[in-house]
């Protein structure tokens, strides 16, 4: 047989082309959909849903703005009260500040709300952000190595191990509440104050709010939740137990989010 | 070969050379650490030979008990509770790092950066 060159490689094309297209094709035809993406390996829910499953702890947080509108300095209170606990390092200087809780303006907090004609008080306030310790977390989905993970009573808590530094947990927080050592924090933490129970972080490793894990196995309340005191300035509890305080607070109060329309369904609650 | 003469007494006094520190030491391990038990204290949480070979082990696994899964009940020895953590617990008993961490580290040459974050008992950072 007689078979020229310009023959043999049509044939070799149209085989090659047929190989290749003939299971894609076949996939897409017979199943009919695509399979959806999964994100169970994260750890995270996959659902998206604003009411989160109702089942066993889930921890959350109430910040009542009026009292920290009524007592100004309380704020401050809070935020020396945990940064002392956590051995956070003070660097003096915005570019390299690690912060777990912090106070910032109405439309910083909240830049999803309408800023229109806003209320007179909102001007001045400044509201407590911190890890809003979500249900369905972006962080959690977004790290590489599972440093960041959700705990079964909804904390979403940090293995400082496994942090490699990537900071994709920051790209994904839609919050910003994550902070990035840049520099070794342990110069930078004052000896006097320094907790000997609780370990610094390293160069490299993210860092962010852990609602006290290590003072809630003790038996405490976190640590701005301590620094309140009886002013019910800040609620702490388990959201999915009727009969909590929090959830009492809940029912009693309308409460906003930070950008709820997100779906990342924070735990963290505010009176405004 | 031009020069063999000169090259292979050559090569022979190289290879001499840069082996010497392998055959000098050789057969000695240098000065085997002195071991010296935490006072007041007689049993660990696990066997002297278990610790010797796998405490690091030990301290991975109470991490991602302590982290991960959130159990922090104590570890109980005869009576004696003691906390799943390096600073809290390991480090009550044997309270000098450079007794107990640093002089088997440096012998065996093993540098754990345990110490980058937590804290270091008595020395100061």
């Amino acid at each position: 047989m007689d078979i020229k060159r310009r023959q043999f490689l049509k044939i070799a094309g149209l085989s090659t082309i047929a190989g290749l297209g003939a299971p894609a094709a076949f996939n897409l035809l017979l199943k009919g959909e695509s399979s959806p993406v999964s994100f169970a390996s994260s750890g995270a829910g996959a659902e998206v849903s604003h009411d989160a499953a109702p089942t066993g702890v889930r921890l959350g947080m109430v910040v009542d703005q009026r009292v920290f509108d009524a007592n100004q300095g309380l704020a401050q209170k809070c935020i020396t009260a945990c940064h002392l606990v956590h051995n956070v390092p003070n660097f003096g200087n915005p570019k390299d500040e690690i912060k777990w809780i912090f106070g910032v303006p109405y439309e910083k907090a909240f830049p999803t709300m309408s800023h229109y004609h806003r209320d007179e008080h909102l001007h001045n306030s400044r509201f407590l952000v911190f890890c809003n310790h979500c249900d369905n977390p972006p962080c959690v989905r977004a790290c590489p190595t599972k440093a960041t993970f959700k705990r079964k009573d909804g904390i979403v808590a940090m293995d400082y191990h496994r942090c490699i530094g990537c900071r994709f947990c920051m790209a994904a927080c839609p919050y910003g509440m994550r902070s990035f050592n840049w520099r070794d924090p342990r110069p930078f933490i004052d000896k006097a104050t320094y907790n000997k129970e609780f370990p610094t972080r390293m160069r490299g490793v993210v860092e962010k709010c852990n609602f006290c894990v290590e003072r809630l196995v003790k038996g405490l309340q976190p640590a701005c939740v301590e620094a309140c005191g009886s002013s019910g300035a800040m609620v702490f509890g388990d959201l999915n137990d009727s009969h909590s305080e929090i959830s009492k607070v809940l029912k009693e109060n309308f409460t906003i989010q930070r950008k709820a329309s997100l779906g990342t369904l924070p735990s963290v609650f505010y009176i405004v | 070969m031009y020069d063999g003469k000169l090259i292979i007494p050559g090569l022979i006094v190289f290879v001499a050379l840069m082996t010497f520190p392998i055959w000098k030491n050789m057969g000695n391990a240098g000065p085997v650490p002195k071991l010296e038990k935490p006072k007041g204290v007689t049993k660990c949480v696990e066997s002297v030979q278990y610790m010797r070979t796998s405490h690091m082990k030990v301290l991975d696994d109470w991490r991602d008990q302590v982290l991960r899964e959130g159990n922090r009940t104590p570890v109980e020895v005869e009576g004696v509770k003691y906390d799943r953590s390096l600073m809290n617990g390991c480090m009550k008993c044997h309270t000098e790092k450079k007794k107990f961490c640093d002089e088997c580290h440096t012998y065996t040459s093993v540098k754990p950066y345990c110490w980058d974050c937590h804290y270091v008992p008595k020395e100061t950072f």
